[in-house]
């Protein structure tokens, strides 16, 4: 959970906000810098490091070959997994995932999910049998707030320095060849996180923000400019208006990330 | 649902089950309903069958857990292994963790948690029976089921999806619409504050789509939230009722 905030501090931000400005500078629509590196581990499929300002996540990708789901026969499975390691926030302590690390991975799966990024149906290698398994591992390395739009970002620019294993079969055995293919992508989600501090909506929460904020909403957006997920996050709550203004900040981020990142 | 169906909206405008895409489900909603607990509610939703206990305020265990400067709640959804159709293990999925999760925070809006510091209440959802939307009707009895163990609250909690089917945007999806629809908006919502305390969304849905939905589900919610006051005074309907015949 979120770091202990001195009573100061948090008039501080409040008192900002009414300025509309913020703690690091930024207006209340601005995203933190980001820094995307990819094909950082040699040994995975694929990867990739973020930075979200100080927020810093690692996204592996390992593809295995496994059995589909009985109720998708044709298709390939992805699973998002996250760990928020202990070396990441003094708030983190080792053991099972708890409900934060949960949400964080089905939150980003979520929005990788339903925008129907990953392509499974190309990943099927015998119909009900076998087909290739899709591990996307989140593991947070800094926590300086906002872990979900650093995680989503993560996990898609890992997903597509991704390379798929070439295979052929024979006799009914499968047999892995020489070289790689890229993984196959259908959709770019863009995934952006709005908080809520005094009836404020803020772009991009940082760790100290997110203390104060009383609650959060995500939304993961596709090329057309659809919405694929939500997530609202913490014990406060929206007004209706509320929702429909930070779905429109959402969809406006999105658009604005897509060009600055190419998806 | 069998896979026969084609449609899930046939032309008339009329759904697999037989509602109007802008009908809820027959609801029955009953307080009271577990003795031990401090206070609890049975949800019908459809075919859904949910139970939910809350136990409290009162001392947190484990202690390290409790807050000096307020209550803590916590909330367990479960589902029961014979509640879906192949058998779900009893251990809490991912799933459920989640929706614990989600389920606790549309709650906790509605309690004076500051009011109850080093307490805590805990309340237990079990699914009985699965049929699409069990998010939404637990939070809707868990709601009543708090309020039943006398937690002074702002406003119930109640909640509704609304999604999309067959391109068209429709309230309280079952099970077939939810697997076979293309997207599920679950809200929850206190109608007198107008305050929205649960929202989720998986599918695609364009922004006019999505705004049509969440107005469409704050509409099922209004409506829920009449039976839900309507089931609390219920059971002092009846307790009045029983004092009387002691009387004569």
């Amino acid at each position: 959970m979120s770091s202990l905030v001195t009573k100061v501090k948090v008039k501080q931000i409040e008192a900002l906000l009414e300025k509309g400005t913020r703690m690091d500078g930024r207006t209340l629509l601005d995203t933190r810098e980001i820094k995307i590196e990819q094909g950082i581990i040699e040994k995975a499929e694929g990867s990739a490091r973020v930075l979200l300002g100080k927020t810093e996540v690692v996204v592996g990708v390992k593809v295995e070959t496994g059995e589909p789901f009985p109720d998708t026969p044709k298709d390939g499975v992805m699973t998002v997994n996250a760990e928020l390691v202990p070396l990441a926030s003094p708030n983190f302590e080792p053991g099972p995932p708890d409900e934060n690390s949960i949400e964080l991975a089905r939150v980003v799966d979520r929005g990788i999910r339903e925008s129907h990024a990953v392509d499974t149906e190309k990943l099927c290698i015998e119909e009900g049998k076998q087909v290739f398994v899709v591990f996307v591992d989140v593991y947070v390395l800094n926590h300086d707030g906002n872990l979900i739009d650093a995680s989503a970002l993560a996990a898609m620019a890992a997903l597509l320095n991704t390379k798929m294993p070439n295979y052929e079969i024979k006799d009914g055995e499968l047999k892995i060849k020489q070289g790689y293919t890229p993984l196959p992508m259908k959709s770019h989600p863009i995934t952006v996180t709005i908080g809520k501090i005094n009836g404020k909506l803020v772009v991009d929460p940082a760790l100290e923000e997110e203390s104060v904020m009383d609650s959060r909403i995500t939304f993961a957006t596709n090329e057309e400019g659809n919405i694929c997920a939500i997530q609202k996050g913490l014990s406060g709550c929206f007004t209706p208006q509320q929702i429909l203004d930070a779905s429109k900040i959402a969809l406006d981020k999105a658009v604005e990330l897509r060009k600055k990142l190419n998806w | 649902m069998n896979e026969k169906t084609e449609k899930l909206i046939d032309k008339k405008g009329i759904r697999g089950d037989g509602r109007k895409v802008d009908e809820l489900r027959p609801l029955k909603l009953q307080v009271g309903v577990l003795p031990n607990a401090d206070g609890s509610a049975y949800i019908e939703h459809g075919k859904n069958k949910i139970l939910a206990a809350a136990y409290g305020p009162r001392e947190m265990h484990p202690k390290h857990l409790a807050q000096a400067d307020r209550m803590v709640l916590r909330a367990r959804y479960h589902m029961a292994p014979f509640s879906v159709q192949e058998r779900k293990s009893p251990a809490p999925s991912r799933r459920e963790v989640e929706l614990s999760k989600v389920i606790k925070e549309s709650l906790e809006p509605a309690l004076f948690l500051e009011l109850y510091p080093r307490t805590g209440v805990d309340v237990f959802i079990e699914v009985l029976q699965a049929d699409g939307g069990t998010r939404c009707a637990s939070i809707t009895a868990a709601a009543l089921a708090i309020a039943d163990a006398g937690v002074p609250m702002r406003d119930l909690v109640v909640a509704c999806a609304a999604g999309k089917v067959e391109d068209q945007v429709v309230l309280d999806l079952y099970d077939a619409e939810d697997k076979l629809g293309s997207a599920d908006v679950p809200v929850a919502y206190m109608p007198n504050l107008n305050a929205i305390t649960l929202l989720q969304m998986d599918g695609i849905l364009a922004p006019a789509e999505f705004e049509k939905a969440v107005s469409m589900a704050m509409d099922g919610c209004k409506k829920i939230y009449e039976i839900q006051k309507e089931a609390l005074k219920t059971k002092y309907m009846v307790v009045k009722e029983t004092d009387k015949e002691i009387e004569e």
